[in-house]
């Protein structure tokens, strides 16, 4: 046999190997998507029985039939809301700081690098932080502000880097064609760097916000109640969200309950859609608006 | 006559220091920026508050029970009359848990990420990640009922003997829900790989596969361990998949069959239940929740050094 006809031999198996290779990495790749639609298809078909307009519209009850999940969607709201009102102001303004003012150097690396830390602390670590610290310290009770505390510092990391990122997307040049007419540090971020980069920011928020509407470990641990059959009035009354009600759902070994939890599910990701599609969407029509 | 002349003079003493006083150090400036760098701080306290509640009230933990006993003893019994606090059973429990999660989503995540960084064309690119970053978003707790009432169930066809909580089921999700983490960073990593040494290795008559496993996965190797760390840390503090599939049972075992009781489960349970605080019961949750926390810290830290270090190769 001649060098030749080994070495076409081969490359004839080298094809074949690659072929196969390529084959496997394609279904790897697509398993993750089938378990996806696996997931989804599971829930809606055993949850749709049990999503009606009563199922919104009532509280929670021990007797399947009658049980809705009214007092978790108000308490996700109230819960997003004040998560929000807290969470946005100190992570945008965190940004603001380590991006315009900071002085390059080692505090600054510091307070990077614990940021980036944060962000993989588990949500259960918060959840004990929260316990401890507003729930019993601040004697604020299981109440609506001490989630909505302990829930504004888990997403505060996300909302710190997508802002910075956000503030590095603007060109220098119209940091300094600002200073240059005599305005202040001051000026410059209120007239140009927050104006320029609120899509942005409002997309990284919201995505922050979508994190902190599926979280249920650290509400868990802050003892926030799942059989709420009232509506909360106040920041500090006793709440329950999608999720926890979810949970308690799934907890329970009688099937209709898991029916239950499917037909909250369903309620839960179509809120996650929304929010992501408006994200989404925000990024877009801004980003057509800029090209302009 | 008198104005002018006091603005000639003004300008001829300081009115440079004037207007760079008036600017940088105006009250209203600096109020500005301290208030916006109390805000940068308050990353700061909470990992510094994080500490130190784990801390402080484990040492409530530690004074009853000594740090010998919680390392060495083989058994976690907080609610039996006869108390035992072993680490062990929790933490086999998370480690079961964590490695059937990493033999999912480890070869499942790396193969995604090499697939859609030099095979898959453009138009099917822009399907699948976000595709498998959908996966990444989906809440934890519908996880964990996916994993209790459907992959149980499935499995338990298979697997003959297999409690309803049990490990498998639950490693298998959270393997599930960690490959976006894996596939995303392992692609950065192998984007990150000059073109050039791939040009290099096909003009030399490699075939693709070739130079995916010979030059591109070796070249991006210290990315993708970083984003194995990453992810197994996310898999050892996952808490609602293990509470609701894998069950409440601290159990020294390895069996993937049995019912196991991770960290992060026992944590949520105890303040599930009415443990009445200020027992020693109750401030077990702050020991496990500083392991936890130790844990993950590290392999972050470390997952972080080695990006660090290998963006600076290229």
């Amino acid at each position: 046999m001649t060098a030749s006809q080994q070495y076409n031999e081969r490359l004839e198996r080298r094809r074949r190997k690659g072929l196969v290779f390529s084959v496997l990495l394609f279904l790897a790749t697509t398993s993750g998507l089938v378990v996806l639609v696996t997931l989804i298809v599971d829930v809606v078909v055993q949850g749709a029985q049990w999503l009606d307009w009563e199922f919104l519209t009532r509280f929670p009850s021990r007797i399947p039939e009658n049980a809705g999940i009214k007092s978790a969607i108000v308490g996700s709201l109230w819960m997003i809301l004040l998560t929000a009102a807290i969470s946005v102001p100190i992570g945008v303004a965190s940004a603001l700081y380590l991006e315009e003012y900071a002085p390059r150097g080692w505090l600054l690396k510091i307070i990077q690098i614990n940021i980036n830390n944060l962000a993989g602390i588990p949500s259960v670590v918060y959840g004990i932080l929260g316990l401890t610290l507003f729930v019993r310290f601040f004697a604020l009770g299981r109440s609506l502000l001490a989630g909505a505390l302990t829930m504004a510092l888990l997403i505060l990391p996300i909302i710190v880097i997508s802002a910075q990122e956000a503030l590095r997307a603007i060109p220098e040049g119209i940091r300094e064609s600002a200073f240059a007419l005599g305005a202040t540090r001051r000026q410059v971020v209120w007239s140009h760097l927050l104006p320029m980069s609120a899509p942005s920011i409002m997309t990284g928020v919201i995505l922050a916000l979508s994190r902190a509407i599926g979280e249920t470990a650290p509400l868990i641990m802050i003892g926030a109640l799942t059989f709420i059959a009232f509506l909360p009035t106040s920041a500090l009354d006793p709440f329950t969200v999608l999720p926890i009600q979810i949970f308690n759902w799934t907890a329970r070994p009688q099937a209709d309950f898991q029916g239950l939890a499917a037909a909250g599910i369903i309620i839960l990701m179509v809120v996650l859609f929304l929010m992501n599609l408006s994200a989404i969407l925000l990024r877009n029509y801004f980003e057509k608006y800029r090209a302009r | 006559m008198a104005d002018s002349q006091q603005i000639s003079t003004g300008a001829k003493t300081g009115a440079h220091a004037d207007l760079a006083v008036n600017m940088l150090h105006s009250p209203k400036e600096r109020a500005v920026e301290y208030a916006l760098g109390f805000c940068a701080l308050v990353s700061v306290l909470t990992t510094l508050g994080i500490a130190a509640v784990l801390l402080v009230e484990s040492l409530h933990f530690f004074a009853e029970v000594s740090i010998v006993e919680f390392l060495t003893e083989t058994r976690w019994t907080p609610q039996f009359i006869d108390k035992h606090f072993g680490i062990w059973p929790l933490l086999s429990g998370t480690l079961l848990v964590t490695v059937i999660a990493a033999l999912v989503a480890l070869p499942i995540g790396l193969m995604s990420a090499i697939f859609i960084a030099e095979y898959a064309p453009e138009r099917v690119r822009k399907i699948l990640k976000p595709g498998l970053e959908l996966l990444a978003g989906i809440p934890t707790v519908v996880y964990g009922y996916f994993a209790l009432t459907f992959v149980t169930p499935l499995l338990q066809t298979f697997v003959p003997g297999l409690n309803i909580y049990n490990a498998l089921s639950a490693g298998i999700v959270v393997g599930v829900m960690i490959i976006p983490m894996v596939s995303s960073l392992s692609e950065d990593a192998i984007r990150a790989v000059p073109r050039s040494l791939a040009e290099g290795a096909y003009a030399l008559g490699a075939t693709r596969i070739e130079v995916v496993l010979r030059v591109m996965v070796p070249g991006a190797v210290s990315g993708i361990v970083a984003s194995f760390i990453l992810a197994l840390s996310r898999a050892i503090g996952e808490t609602m998949i293990v509470t609701l599939a894998a069950g409440a049972m601290p159990n020294l075992t390895a069996n993937p069959a049995e019912s196991v009781q991770t960290m992060t489960a026992f944590i949520v349970n105890v303040s599930l239940g009415d443990t009445p605080q200020g027992t020693v019961e109750f401030y077990s949750l702050f020991a496990v929740g500083l392991v936890l926390f130790l844990m993950t810290l590290s392999m972050n830290f470390l997952a972080n050094l080695i990006i660090r270090r290998y963006r600076e190769r290229y």
